[in-house]
């Protein structure tokens, strides 16, 4: 890997984490309200897979999606914003959080109900396949939505018609508050997408070279054969699954002993070591991201509010349209 | 030409694959079967197995597939082979197909139109004689369409899939066999307005889909017997075209509404609620309904009979309004 991207992997990384705990900050500010679910401890699976991630890709993700948003190409002002509910929010208020859409960048969310989002992804990858489009999806969950039906439902159609997807299981191994063991009989999660003929493998997710390395070598793997493959990253979330978790359900030392791996200090270590980094331009890259971001909530807090009269529109589309190959998406 | 309403939706489908290389169908049995009710007779060998999809039994997940075929530029025509089925997939019909244009601001469309046979009367029993069409009419995001005539049938899925927004097309099953006139689609056609299918001055009878033939044998009956009965066919339950039925209610002064539907909490509850709150007082009696008794529908014959408002039921309340 050339340094430029060894550096741009951890200027992303650190742009994530720097993002989620402003966020934090918002949210005990009552900036930010709702339910905000941190990305922190899992930076390396978004900031490797998505390295790789071609603007025409289509990025499907969950409820902890500010990081993936972000990687994807929607502005820290967009986001803030959103998170701020106005209406210059990359939802115009109406997401909030768990739910960031953008039609350019071509992110599907920002879906809240657990393994929704991946029959989407799926259709996204049939529409490249017929359509003939360069494209794929890359889908992004929990180690929780491989237990709901959607799952199994979306691994089947897409091992059966072939569709380019890649899968992104974060196992955080938790389900909110429930511990892998603890709700799913087979904790080999890679044997449960080889049941269905998919193609698997287990990476390290706190490593992000290895998620970086691995994920070159699968978005080739799905570019090649036309059909989907599935990956576990195996991460930890530092904090709790929401601002509403006592975190009652897993023990400090757990927690420590996870933290000791954190993604970004050990990469940020390597490349000090290699010297590839050095203080100066870990102070600029930290500067910059300051920046980034506080120009970001000053853009949220200047956006205004979308007017109430303005509330139930979006409901439906209002025009009729014309038959032809128009795109369905305005 | 008389044509039957399957075959209305037949033509409806092979017009729509034909004039959109963008259409495709998914869904239970729709090649290799030809459909579970034959709507889609030969066109896995016409059509091809990319656009006439067979799935597998994974409600769910097919009609999740065909939000993100619609989102990808798409416009998928998904058949839930019945009504009952849908429940299996009403995360992705409530909580993503009705929700992503508004969560996302209004940036994506959902051009997704979902066919599925609703309705009871074939001694199916409880899980297979379901009417949820006013259930899905709660949702706002989703339109809801209920063809109770072969015109409607042979037209209303041409412009479903002319709509940027996720319709549903609740087809009866009872009516499938049924022949009559296929009248050219006019102009100004639209699935969204209800038509006054027979007019009258004693009393408003508000009804969609399956019930529809009932009412008008029923008011037809009625008038060898002096009683003029106006009939409303609703045609989309959602958006509800209000004016229509304000407008003949102010005539008539008096409403029945008969709703295949269980009557708590139901369309024809809002449609009741609808009419006192912008017609109370050109009224001369209180809204009536008669709706579906609040049972699961029984296998044996003559209880199904006595669960699902039948022409008699009709006349009788129709009567018991008027004397």
């Amino acid at each position: 890997m050339n340094p430029e991207t060894l550096l741009r992997l951890l200027k992303n990384m650190l742009r994530l984490r720097h993002m989620e705990e402003l966020c934090a900050e918002l949210y005990t500010q009552e900036k930010i309200r709702g339910f905000l679910h941190l990305y922190i401890g899992q930076e390396a699976v978004a900031c490797g897979v998505l390295e790789h991630a071609r603007q025409q890709d289509n990025v499907v993700a969950t409820y902890r999606e500010h990081g993936h948003a972000l990687l994807k190409g929607i502005t820290a002002k967009a986001i803030m914003a959103e998170m701020f509910g106005k209406k210059d929010g990359c939802s115009r208020g109406r997401g909030g959080s768990m739910h960031l859409y953008s039609a350019e960048q071509r992110f599907f969310g920002g879906n809240a109900i657990v393994a929704s989002g991946l029959p989407h992804a799926a259709g996204l990858a049939l529409a490249a396949k017929i359509l003939k489009e360069d494209r794929i999806s890359i889908c992004f969950f929990g180690d929780g939505a491989m237990a709901e039906g959607e799952f199994h439902e979306t691994m089947n159609l897409a091992a059966l018609w072939k569709l380019p997807i890649l899968f992104c299981c974060e196992n955080n191994l938790y389900a909110m508050g429930t511990a892998l063991n603890r709700y799913q009989s087979e904790t080999n999660l890679v044997k449960k997408a080889a049941s269905y003929n998919i193609p698997g493998i287990t990476v390290d997710g706190m490593n992000v070279q290895e998620v970086y390395n691995k994920s070159k070598e699968l978005f080739a793997f799905i570019k090649a054969e036309k059909g989907p493959f599935f990956v576990e990253f195996k991460t930890y979330r530092f904090r709790p699954h929401s601002m509403f978790d006592p975190d009652l359900y897993r023990s400090k030392q757990e927690i420590s002993e996870w933290k000791v791996r954190c993604p970004i200090e050990n990469f940020k270590k390597e490349l000090f070591d290699k010297k590839i980094l050095d203080l100066n331009m870990l102070k600029n890259i930290q500067q910059e991201i300051e920046i980034e971001f506080s120009e970001a909530v000053k853009f949220a807090e200047a956006s205004e509010y979308e007017p109430i009269q303005d509330l139930e529109k979006d409901v439906y589309y209002e025009n009729k349209l014309q038959r032809g190959p128009a795109p369905s998406t305005p | 030409m008389k044509i039957s309403y399957r075959e209305a939706l037949r033509q409806a489908l092979h017009e729509a694959l034909i004039l959109d290389p963008r259409t495709f169908l998914m869904g239970e049995d729709v090649g290799a079967y030809g459909g579970s009710y034959a709507v889609s007779k030969n066109f896995l060998t016409e059509f091809g197995p990319e656009r006439i999809r067979d799935t597998p039994l994974s409600e769910l997940g097919f009609v999740g597939l065909g939000i993100g075929a619609a989102l990808g530029g798409l416009r998928p025509i998904v058949e839930i082979m019945t009504v009952n089925f849908s429940l299996l997939a009403l995360d992705q019909i409530v909580n993503c197909a009705a929700m992503i244009r508004h969560m996302s601001g209004g940036q994506f469309s959902i051009p997704l139109v979902i066919r599925t046979t609703t309705g009871g009367g074939r001694q199916l029993a409880a899980q297979h004689s379901n009417s949820f069409e006013g259930w899905f009419a709660h949702i706002p995001g989703l339109k809801i369409l209920v063809p109770a005539t072969i015109t409607d049938a042979r037209h209303m899925l041409g412009e479903a899939l002319l709509d940027n927004n996720p319709v549903i097309i609740f087809e009866h099953a009872m009516l499938l066999n049924q022949e009559d006139e296929c009248e050219q689609k006019k102009s100004d056609y639209t699935p969204y307005k209800a038509l006054v299918r027979r007019t009258g001055t004693k009393l408003s009878l508000i009804t969609y889909g399956g019930m529809l033939c009932k009412a008008l044998t029923a008011a037809n009956n009625l008038a060898k017997a002096g009683y003029e009965i106006e009939v409303i066919d609703l045609r989309s339950l959602r958006p509800l075209d209000e004016a229509t039925i304000l407008k003949s209610v102010k005539k008539t002064h008096r409403a029945l509404i008969v709703d295949e539907g269980w009557r708590s909490g139901s369309i024809s509850a809002e449609i009741s609620a609808r009419i006192m709150e912008s017609a109370f007082d050109d009224l001369d009696g209180p809204v009536q309904r008669l709706c579906r008794k609040e049972v699961p529908i029984p296998y044996a014959k003559h209880l199904e009979l006595a669960a699902i408002p039948q022409v008699a039921d009709i006349e009788i309340m129709v009567k018991g309004i008027l004397k």
